[in-house]
């Protein structure tokens, strides 16, 4: 089963150590490794992490008009960080792969199963 | 801070009572009807019931048995309904007993309900989570997060486990002689899961996390109580105490704090005799096994931090036996660290290189152990890089994952 697991992180927290030029410190240390284990496992289909929030632009077509706007579509406190789609034998593998995630100790990490399309079959 | 301290053991009396009683309604329910679901459907139904009426018209003089018959005439309305094939939704037919009523004497069959929870013939995934919720009451939903599961499937399993046991009739007995050895060892086992249940650790034989530590104990000692001969149990229970004599050593300030460098003042002393006295009423039991053997593993650790003795040889010998009787990856992990520290760290490696790859893959304590031999070997850093990575990367726990990202920026030693 292919899962998408996406990493919600408190805004500040995204944006601080993105900052920083050299990526360097336990923040960075503790997702590296996250990462590097989630490649060594081979179950990564494929991922990546994203800019902060604050780079988003949301687009909306009500009634014929267009609305853009800077920023994500709802300003909650946590924003999503970064996506990765695993390939494991069922939720239970993915959930314990969500536990070890970095964010989940500070932020949340969301688990969704994929959704098959026929010509995918 | 004192207030607190009496709050909390009020609290935790109250708790073990509304268990007690949890239990042994649900044991002997369960056990009369072989129904688990209709029996907890009953009893939930019963508790129900007493919130309502035992506010106004006080608490009968055998609250137990008030419960009981409640839960009893419920059931059998529901199958005298099953027969007549007309439901009958008058609630009133749930009598509700009085005082002069003749109360029944619940007998504990809390031992056949854990034997029947741990029974081979059920989803091996499903039986710790089934006797925590039919021994101690428990929730699904606090089930499914203690064993890192969403509540909907833990909610499933149950029910396909509960189904199971009233489909292929799974008897409330104990045990004949010829089985109950085998039998007693899932019983174990499917306990000692709700303690080592999704723990990570930094180092081979020491958890962080709390988890259902607690309630693990709970059944441990039930189960010593109700089988007050058997070795195993008493190692079971001992083996549990011990470790958990040293959870408030284990995290100071939010910092994880490995075994050999903890501050043994925090340690509760107290749990750790008690620990100490059932492995030694085990011992004289002469029945020896695996969890007599980790319970002597962590009795060992526990003198060698207070005395300052070196221990490494019969911590060595004890991994030995341990992994004869049950090589889990956990043990063959604790053995290759017992290894090193007799041997030397090449020597522990070699053991961790002979493990098999698919299982150690994605097993944190192999890349934490691995990490820390090759740090004190000191020859390769990029091995030794990598495996610290590997490791973090494994790590659920906060705390030690910084423990370990500290370790791994410093140098050999």
């Amino acid at each position: 089963m292919q899962y998408m697991m996406m990493f919600f992180e408190n805004e500040a927290e995204i944006a601080a150590p993105r900052d920083s030029a050299e990526r360097t410190g336990p923040y960075w240390d503790a997702w590296n490794a996250y990462v590097n284990a989630l490649y060594q496992s081979g179950i990564v289909q494929k991922g990546d992490p994203l800019m902060p929030p604050a780079t988003a632009t949301t687009v909306r077509i009500d009634g014929g008009k267009r609305l853009v706007q800077d920023g994500p579509v709802a300003a909650t406190k946590e924003q999503l960080g970064g996506y990765v789609v695993i390939e494991v034998a069922d939720l239970d593998a993915a959930l314990s792969w969500a536990a070890r995630c970095p964010a989940a100790s500070h932020g949340a990490v969301e688990v969704r199963p994929l959704r098959q399309l026929p010509t995918q079959r | 801070m004192e207030d607190g301290d009496h709050q909390d053991v009020g609290r935790r009396a109250t708790e073990n009572a509304v268990r007690t009683s949890y239990g042994r309604l649900l044991a002997y329910l369960a056990r009369q009807w072989r129904d688990v679901a209709a029996a907890e459907d009953a009893l939930s139904e019963a508790f129900g019931r007493a919130l309502e009426i035992w506010p106004t018209q006080g608490v009968p003089k055998n609250p137990d048995a008030w419960l009981l018959v409640v839960a009893r005439n419920r059931l059998r309305n529901d199958a005298r309904a099953r027969k007549t094939r007309e439901q009958i939704a008058d609630s009133l037919l749930i009598l509700t007993p009085t005082e002069t009523e003749d109360m029944p004497a619940i007998s504990d069959k809390r031992l056949e309900l854990m034997f029947v929870c741990g029974h081979p013939a059920i989803d091996a995934a499903a039986r710790t989570p089934l006797m925590l919720q039919t021994v101690l009451g428990l929730t699904a939903e606090r089930i499914a997060s203690s064993f890192l599961v969403s509540p909907d499937t833990m909610g499933r399993r149950l029910s396909r486990a509960k189904a199971r046991i009233k489909d292929t009739g799974i008897a409330f007995e104990v045990p004949e002689e010829s089985e109950l050895g085998e039998r007693m060892e899932c019983v174990l086992e499917t306990i000692y899961a709700a303690y080592g249940q999704g723990w990570d650790s930094a180092g081979s034989d020491d958890q962080t996390r709390k988890g259902l530590t607690e309630e693990a104990i709970w059944l441990a000692r039930l189960l010593v109580e109700l089988r007050p001969n058997d070795a195993e149990a008493l190692g079971l229970l001992s083996l549990m105490l011990f470790c958990e004599s040293r959870r408030a050593a284990r995290q100071v300030n939010g910092n994880y704090v490995p075994l050999a460098e903890q501050d043994t003042t925090l340690w509760d002393l107290p749990m750790a005799q008690e620990a100490e006295e059932k492995l030694r009423a085990a011992g004289g039991l002469k029945q020896p096994g695996r969890f007599q053997l980790e319970a002597a593993i962590q009795s060992v650790l526990v003198h060698s931090r207070l005395t300052g003795a070196d221990m490494r040889l019969p911590t060595w010998t004890l991994y030995r036996l341990l992994t004869e009787k049950a090589p889990t990856i956990g043990n063959l992990v604790g053995l290759a660290a017992a290894t090193a520290g007799v041997h030397g760290p090449e020597a522990g490696l070699k053991e961790l290189a002979e493990l098999p790859e698919p299982v150690t893959r994605d097993y944190q304590p192999f890349w934490a152990l691995k990490a820390q031999l090759l740090q004190q070997l000191g020859t390769d850093q990029q091995a030794t890089a990598a495996a610290f990575k590997r490791a973090i990367g494994l790590t659920e726990d906060e705390a030690a994952r910084a423990y370990l990202i500290d370790k791994s920026t410093k140098k050999a030693g």
